[in-house]
Order: structure tokens, then sequence, then C-alpha cells
């Protein structure tokens, strides 16, 4: 399994998802700088956490015109499954690549701890199963998922919400912390409509190994491969 | 020689203007014989700055040398950017302490933020990627009107700086104090991993070898913050916001990237950031270490902004700067890199062989005008290097110990009835409840490394990756930072010695062995020979502790004139211990573990002394008490037996008693994985259970372990001559302390998650 991991100014999570999927999960994993038109011959794309362009004007909103997303974006049309993660989701969303934005979390305050998500819908970073309860990290200031009504009934209807912030037993937050940012429908991560394109809030790559006290955020790389056909 | 000119429109030098600008008039005459004339504007500039306390360490240096700096661990001593310690294999953990005190109570989040900001540029100058910060905290009492404003500022700040940077804030202090009132103390620390071979230094080597700046472009903030910095604080604090700098934490992580990349090219000969004093502090402190002058021309310095006086880009504080001699030849290297990552860089001026500071600009040109006029440059600076550095002035300024005797407080007469009430009001309040409405604003795990959260150890753990050649190696660093004021206050020389303790007991129950130690030493007027004498004993009592327990001083910082309107803070030595663990499997948690296990008391039993503790200042309403003192001798057993312990895997836990006494740390470990105990106090004493329950008398830890390992950790404790007691065991779900009290640990659980509440308001818990 071959798997970029793109590079932008202010990424910071960049060696997070380099270390989970090469030196972790063992596959050949690199860094595409966002200066390239290309990060070579991949079988998947990380778009990791950080704060692309200082999160000046908006975050994500910048990263959207480096030369490297006319490569992403061709990527994503061929089928290409690509994870954007945390500062990865919000330059997903600003590409137009996902629905939807996100805005400050509703406490309006930069927010670091471990929450719980339940897998809502499959797809290639979520063959675990509709209902698994995953421990999993946030960092973030702006991850408070937020789309039209119209939006969000296309999301249910076509089984696009990949992850819902839920209690540690996989209950829904019903306005308790559980729920972190705030995010409309308790939304935590979603696919495009093609489902090769997932944008999340938590990090995986932050808890893919025992040493760090959870290694739930692993399976995602794992279904990716299983779904790769790379196992 | 040209005698050095005024820009138009500068005023002209007076005694009046070199007083304005902080110098005494002694410092004055002294200016006068030996340029043998007048300084220019610019000049003077130059001199006050280089010669505030802050940049010249004047009232400090004589006893700072007091310090013990070495061992054979030590990789780099003080006078670098930041120190280095050997961790093995050829690489070196680089750390340092700051202080950005002043800039952080008129500005919390810029104050705070660019704090951060330069202490890791300070590690990233020398080469070093850095992988952890710590900070330590100090603000008013928590009802005082202000302090929910500079607390909730300073967290933000200082999360908004290094979460958007990617170095992981994991862990720090905060203690609030009726003496911070006027005057928050905000110390930020950096860690930072390098191959010991490949570290970069501070020396402007190698005569005709240009001097390139690279990064942020200069503007006006920050004008004279060094000089800020070393005055005491009054009525006009609030005027005093333009020399606050503002931070831009986007363009320092491509300064970090930039830096690195061009470090391993190899084509640099020295570098150092613009900090404190900014471009003049940088350049001079290059020539003076490397015993060559240099000449700079300000016409080429970038900036942001029109009309630019020589003096104005000499001391402006503008962050995200950086100095570096290139190679000759080389110079292309560096402007390549920066091109790839969007950063301005320019050739400045050279190395020279005069051993003198020489500036030039033309007057009246601007790059932003229109049609510039030609450059035609004037001096505007010509100063020998060591008038600004060795030779700067130094005092033995006189010192008074403090008048009025420690009060003695008669424990009988304040004897709280119910002891129980007592300890779930203690756990709730802010000294010591939960922290983590702070450090939930920190990202604490980026680089994944965090494998000892804030909150579930004594110190921070971080996983390091040490690549080279050969691969990469998996390493493990602890971290922490301590002091307690109000122990320094009651006796300097003791509470500076129980600060190191702390700091390296924190440090070894984390299962990791001391390495070296950084401080950030912030005290009152050193003028005043009372705060004077209290430096002096502190200096003392931390050299004592540092060599009893092997940590020898690497780095540090000192912050005079935190006072506001003559009324001093608690003289607050902070310091900062990096440590090592030789495996991850020997890194203890804070919290019990299992059901059955047995809970342990080590050191010697408390005296029931109260003094300086966070129980006695509620009671009293002020810090007052007998000192508690240290016997050093028995806490570098207590450490050695300690490490043993973890080292063995013979223990399941370890917290050490400090803030709040047995009592918060009992309470503590039952909180952290809601686990219940039943325990008795340790034997001996006759004092009242209340003493016994919240004194902060050091040298004492509780662990927990498996009854199958008592017999084993007893010998080592025997061996190392460390009393040992077995006082219980984990179980249930309340904390019983035998003819105490019986607590719900949930009850414990809720008044600390709540501790800050107070100040920040209701926050969501993080319970789903």
């Amino acid at each position: 399994m071959r798997v970029a991991v793109v590079q932008f100014p202010g990424s910071n999570a960049d060696w997070d998802a380099l270390h989970a999927v090469r030196d972790v999960l063992g596959a050949d994993a690199w860094y595409a700088f966002h200066k390239e038109t290309s990060f070579g011959e991949a079988d998947a794309v990380l778009i990791p956490g950080g704060f692309s362009y200082g999160d000046y004007l908006r975050a994500g909103a910048i990263a959207r015109f480096s030369p490297i997303v006319s490569a992403i974006r061709e990527f994503a049309d061929r089928g290409g499954p690509i994870l954007g993660i945390c500062n990865g989701f919000q330059v997903l969303t600003e590409m137009g690549l996902l629905p939807g934005a996100l805005t400050r979390n509703a406490h309006l305050r930069f927010e670091c701890r471990d929450i719980f998500v339940r897998v809502e819908n499959e797809g290639p970073f979520t063959d675990m199963g509709q209902g698994q309860v995953l421990r999993l990290p946030i960092a973030h200031a702006d991850g408070r998922y937020q789309c039209s009504s119209e939006t969000l009934g296309q999301l249910n209807a076509n089984d696009q919400v990949a992850f819902r912030y839920c209690t540690r037993r996989g209950d829904a937050p019903e306005g308790s912390p559980a729920n972190p940012n705030g995010a409309v429908d308790d939304i935590a991560g979603v696919y495009n409509r093609d489902k090769n394109v997932l944008g999340m809030m938590p990090h995986p790559e932050r808890a893919s190994e025992a040493i760090l006290g959870n290694d739930d955020g692993l399976r995602l790389f794992q279904s990716l491969r299983r779904h790769l056909g790379a196992e | 020689m040209t005698t050095p000119r005024n820009f138009p429109g500068e005023p002209d030098v007076s005694p009046e203007l070199a007083r304005e600008f902080g110098l005494a008039d002694d410092e004055w005459d002294r200016v006068l014989s030996t340029l043998s004339r007048k300084p220019s504007y610019a000049e003077l500039g130059v001199i006050s700055v280089m010669w505030s306390e802050h940049c010249s360490y004047k009232s400090s240096r004589v006893h700072l040398s007091r310090l013990p700096t070495e061992g054979p661990q030590v990789v780099q001593g003080p006078g670098e950017n930041a120190g280095a310690v050997d961790i093995g294999d050829g690489f070196c953990a680089v750390f340092k302490m700051e202080s950005h005190n002043h800039p952080s109570y008129i500005e919390p989040y810029q104050g705070a933020a660019t704090g951060v900001g330069g202490i890791l540029r300070d590690v990233f100058t020398m080469g070093a990627r850095p992988v952890a910060s710590l900070n330590s905290l100090r603000f008013g009492r928590a009802d005082h009107p202000k302090t929910p404003r500079l607390l909730k500022g300073v967290v933000a700040g200082i999360g908004g700086y290094g979460n958007c940077i990617g170095v992981p804030t994991v862990g720090g202090e905060v203690q609030f104090d009726a003496s911070y009132d006027g005057n928050i103390l905000v110390n930020a620390f950096t860690v930072g991993i390098a191959k010991t071979d490949e570290l970069f230094f501070g020396r402007a080597e190698g005569i005709g070898n240009p001097i390139i700046y690279v990064g942020a472009k200069t503007g006006r903030d920050g004008i004279h913050g060094a000089t800020m910095a070393s005055a005491e604080f009054g009525e006009e604090t609030d005027s005093k916001l333009p020399t606050v700098q503002v931070g831009d934490p986007f363009m320092e992580k491509l300064l970090l990237e930039a830096c690195l990349e061009i470090f391993a090219t190899d084509c640099l000969s020295g570098v150092q950031d613009m900090g404190a004093a900014g471009l003049t502090s940088s350049s001079v402190e290059m020539a003076a270490r490397a015993g060559n002058g240099i000449e700079l021309d300000l016409d080429a310095i970038p900036r942001r902004t029109r009309a630019l006086s020589p003096y104005e880009m000499l001391l402006s504080e503008s962050q995200e700067r950086m100095l570096m001699v290139a190679k000759r030849g080389r110079e292309h290297e560096v402007f390549d890199i920066c091109a790839k990552w969007d950063l301005d860089a320019s050739i400045v001026g050279r190395v020279t062989a005069s051993s003198r500071f020489i500036c030039k600009a033309t007057p009246g040109y601007d790059p932003f005008d229109d049609a510039p006029s030609k450059p035609d440059p004037v001096v505007v600076v010509d100063l020998p290097v060591d008038l600004l550095t060795d030779c700067a002035p130094k005092y033995d300024r006189p010192q008074e110990p403090r008048s009025e005797t420690a009060t003695v407080v008669t424990m009988t007469d304040d004897a709280p009835s119910n002891l129980g009430a007592e300890i779930v009001r203690l756990i709730g309040s802010p000294n010591i409840g939960s922290r983590s409405w702070i450090w939930r604003q920190y990202d604490h795990i980026v680089r994944d490394g965090t494998v000892v959260r804030p909150g579930d150890g004594d110190a921070a753990v971080v996983r390091v990756f040490c690549q080279d050649a050969d691969g990469t190696r998996e390493k493990f660093l602890a971290v922490s930072a301590d002091c307690n004021g109000r122990h320094v206050e009651l006796d300097p020389f003791f509470g500076a010695a129980m600060a190191v303790a702390e700091c390296t007991r924190n440090v070894v129950c984390v299962g990791a062995k001391p390495l070296g130690l950084t401080d950030c030493l912030n005290f009152g007027n050193p003028e005043v020979p009372e705060q004077m004498w209290r430096f002096a004993q502190a200096i003392d009592g931390l050299a004592a502790a540092c060599t009893a327990l092997g940590a020898p001083v690497v780095s540090g910082n000192v912050s005079f004139y935190n006072e506001t309107d003559g009324k001093s803070i608690l003289p607050t030595p902070t310091v900062a211990v990096v440590g090592q663990l030789e495996d991850p499997a020997h890194r203890l948690g804070l919290g019990f573990l299992n059901e059955g296990d047995v809970i342990v008391h080590l050191g010697r039993a408390s005296r029931g002394v109260l003094g300086g503790s966070e129980w006695l200042v509620q009671t009293m309403g002020s810090v007052t008490g007998a000192p508690v003192g240290i016997d050093l001798d028995a806490e570098a057993a207590l450490q050695h037996a300690m490490l043993e312990l973890a080292q063995r895997q013979l223990v399941e836990s370890a917290h050490d008693i400090s803030d709040g006494g047995i009592a918060m740390c009992l309470a503590e470990a039952c909180i952290a994985n809601g686990h219940g105990a039943r325990v008795s106090l340790p034997a001996g004493g006759d004092a009242p259970a209340h003493a016994l329950l919240f004194g902060e008398e050091p040298s004492r830890i509780i662990v927990s372990l498996p009854s199958g390992n008592v017999d084993e950790a007893l010998s080592v404790c025997e061996r190392l001559g460390v009393p040992f007691e077995a006082l219980g065991e984990v179980t249930g779900d309340t904390l019983a302390i035998e003819g105490v009290c019986e607590v719900a640990v949930e009850a414990l659980a809720h008044a600390h998650a709540s501790a800050l509440d107070a100040i920040v308001g209701d926050q969501p818990g993080e319970s789903c």
C-alpha cells in the first residue's frame, strides 16, 4: 500500500500521519509538498491536521489554491481514497470535495481530549461495521460541523455520515459534552457521495499504538488496507 | 573613524534622555568616559537595552556563577541560546525556560504567545527540533477582578501559539496568590532533540562571512521591550502596551522548518534568533562569543512599515526573525531554502575583525518610497562589542535579611472539626484542583509522542524519535516544572532547594532519571537589599539541591522587578527538569490502578509542620508559619529508591506529597482512576490530624504496589535507608483515613473537576 501525506505550509500533524501509516501499519508512505503538482503513484492520500497557511482567513481556505490541490482533485475524481483529518477535513470542505463547513467550536475554545465516535456507515476507512464505538482524540478550535438542512438530509439519505460523536457506551450525546464542539447532528466525519473521500475531526493517527494508550484509530488504516486489497 | 551621528529628527542625547532610557547616572558617566564622546541617539538606545537588567544580568551575574553547571551528561551549559544534555546514541536534549511576565500582564494573549514563540526559537536556533513545552504560571488571588481575564488570555495565548506550530504543550503548573495580583508570571519551557555533533551556536565566526536576516519583516512592535521588562510596574502600565510584541505562529512554523533544513546543509557558521533587544542583541552577542566584530547595513533590513529609523530597527522586537552567519559563497543555499518556505532573506552585514559593532544607514532612504533615493549610508553606531557584553555593568548589590520573623501559628486553636469536608473543600480549591480546563486548551498530543499525558503522572513523558543514518530510535523523556514561592518566602534557601527537589522527585516518580535543569528566577526589585538577599539565598539553595540531586543547571533566565507599586511577588525561582527513562515500561502514573494493591508511604513521616501550606494560607489569609525545611540527603536517598522501584517495575503508581499535603496526594491518587483507598496516617508525631493531613513537608512519596512485591520493595528501601510504611490498600469507592474521615471518591472527583469554575465559569466536563 502506497500513501502520500500532503504537506501544506503549517501542516503539523504530518509526522503523526506518516508515522501511523508507515511505521505502525507498515505501508510505503511519503510526504508530498504542496508546491508539487503530483504526489507520485499513491494508492491513497492523507491530508493531515495542522494550521495550513496559519488558518488565516478561514481554516483550510487558502490551502485549496496550492499547486498540489489539482492532483488531489484528480485523484478524488478517479475514485482514489482520500482521508482528511482535522485541518485536512477543513481543506476538503473548502475544496468542495466534501459538503458542509467547519466553524468555531460552540464553546469558542481550542479543545484537546479523548472523545467517542460511533461508526455510522461503512466505507473504505470504516469497514469495521456500523455501531462500533471508537475512542479517539480531538485537538481543534474549528471543528463544529455545519451544513444546511437540505445537505443534512442528503448526507443521511445517502449514508454519507461516517462518524457521530457518542457517549462511551455509544449513546447519542443529547446535549452532553460527548459532542465536544456543537456539531450539527453530532457529526464527526463525513464521506463524499461516492464514499472515496472521508473528512473527520478526530485524530485516528494519534491513537494507533498501544504505547499511546489507544490503538482504536489504527482500525481505520487497516480498513483502508483491506479496501485496497493490499493485505 | 567617523563619529556616529543622529538621524534627522532624532533628539539630542543628554543625561536626562539617558535617565529616561533607564541608565543610572554612574552608568551614563561610564558611557562618556569609555567613548570619550557623547553617544548618538541610536547608540544610546543600543547601550541602554544591552545594559538593561534583562539583557546584561547585571545584578545576578555575580551570584549565578555559584550554580553547579557541570556533569558527565552536560553537552552545553549556560551561555548559549539553550542548554543541552546527552540522551545517548549521539543525541542530546536541548532545553531552556524563559519568563514573559511583564508583557503578559499588559496584554495576556500576545504576551504569553510570544513567550512561547521566543523559547521555541531559543531551542531550534541550537539545531534542535522542539518536542515538548511546559509552562509555569502565577496569577493573583482567584477572586481578584483581573484574574479571570488574565488566566483566560494567557492560556489562550499559549495554546494559540503552541497548537499552531505543532509542539505539544504537555504540562506545567499554576498557582494563585495575592502577591501576583499586579504582576503575573508566565514562564515558558521547551525541550528539543538534536544530534550532539550537529548543534548550532550563536557565534559570528569567519571574518567576511555574510550576515543573513531571515523571517518576518521588522516593524515598530516591542521597541524597548527589554527595558520595560527591567522596571517595576506602576500606574502607567497601560501606556506600555506598544512595548508588547505580536506573534505569528504560522511564520514561526515556516521559520522552524526552514532553519532545520538550512542547518542540515552545513552552510552556516552561526545563528541566533532575534529575541529581547532584537537585531542589536543577536548581532552583538554573536560577535562577542566569537571575539569578532559585526557591521550592519540597516538600509537592507526587510521592513513592514515606512520611515523606520536606525534606532527603531535596532531595538524592534518584532517576532519570528533569525540572524544567520553563512559560510562565504554558500549564501544561495540559505536563499533557496527560504524561497521554498516563502520566507524573506536578505544579506544585512558581514563579520569583521574589528571587535566593534558598526551600523550604517542612509538618512532619508526608505525602500517604500516610489523612487527610493540611492543609499549613501552614514555611520550611526560604532561601539566596542565588549562595552555591550563583558564590560557591561555588573553589581554585587547590598543584601539584608528579611526583617520580620515568621509567625508561629498555634495549631490547636484552628483545628477544623469536620476533616472530611475540609478535604473536599481543599481538593476543590483553585490551587489544588484539576487543571484540565487549562491543558485541554493545549494540543498536548501532537507528534504522536505523549505517553504520560498532563494530569496522569507527576511529570509528563514524551517519546522522541531520534533519526540518523542508522534509522530511527525511540527515546523517552520526562519533563516537569515546579516551584512554590510560599516556601521560598518563608525561607529562600530551603524553599528554592524544595523547588529543585520537587521537580526532580516528579521526574523520578514517572520512572525517569533526572539529567539536567533549567531555571527561571522571578524576583522583585534587586535594588532593595531584602529582595537581593532573597535572590542570593535562593541561588545557594538551588545550588545545594542541584548538587545533591544530580541535576546540573544548563540554562536559565532571571526576571527581576516583578513588583507593582513597591509590592513584590513571592520570590519564585521556578525550575524545570528533563529526565530520561531507560524503558517506557518503567513509566508510572499517579493514580491507583488495581483493587487490592498495597499503599505505601516512602520517606520520613510528617512532623505536622503547616508553614507555607495551602491549607494554612487559606485559613490565615496570608503566607505564614514556620518553614518546613528539607534534608537533601534524605531526599536524594528517597529519589534513588523511587527510581529503582520504578526501574524494577515493583510499583504500579507513584505520587509525591506536595501542595495540600498527604490528604491531597491520596485524594488525587484515588480520583485519577476512580479507585478508593483505606489507609491510616503514617505513625509518629503527636501533631493534630489536620496538621499531619495538610502539612507540605517535602521528601515523601505515596506508591501503590501488588502485595507480592512488598518484600522486594521494602528491601530496596531498607538498603537505601528510606523509611517504608504500608498505610493500607486500594479498595472500594471511598477514601477512608483511619480515625479521621471517610469521603466518597465521587465527591472528591466532582470538587476536583470544578476547582477553576469560580474563575473561568462553569465549564462542561469531559465525562461522556
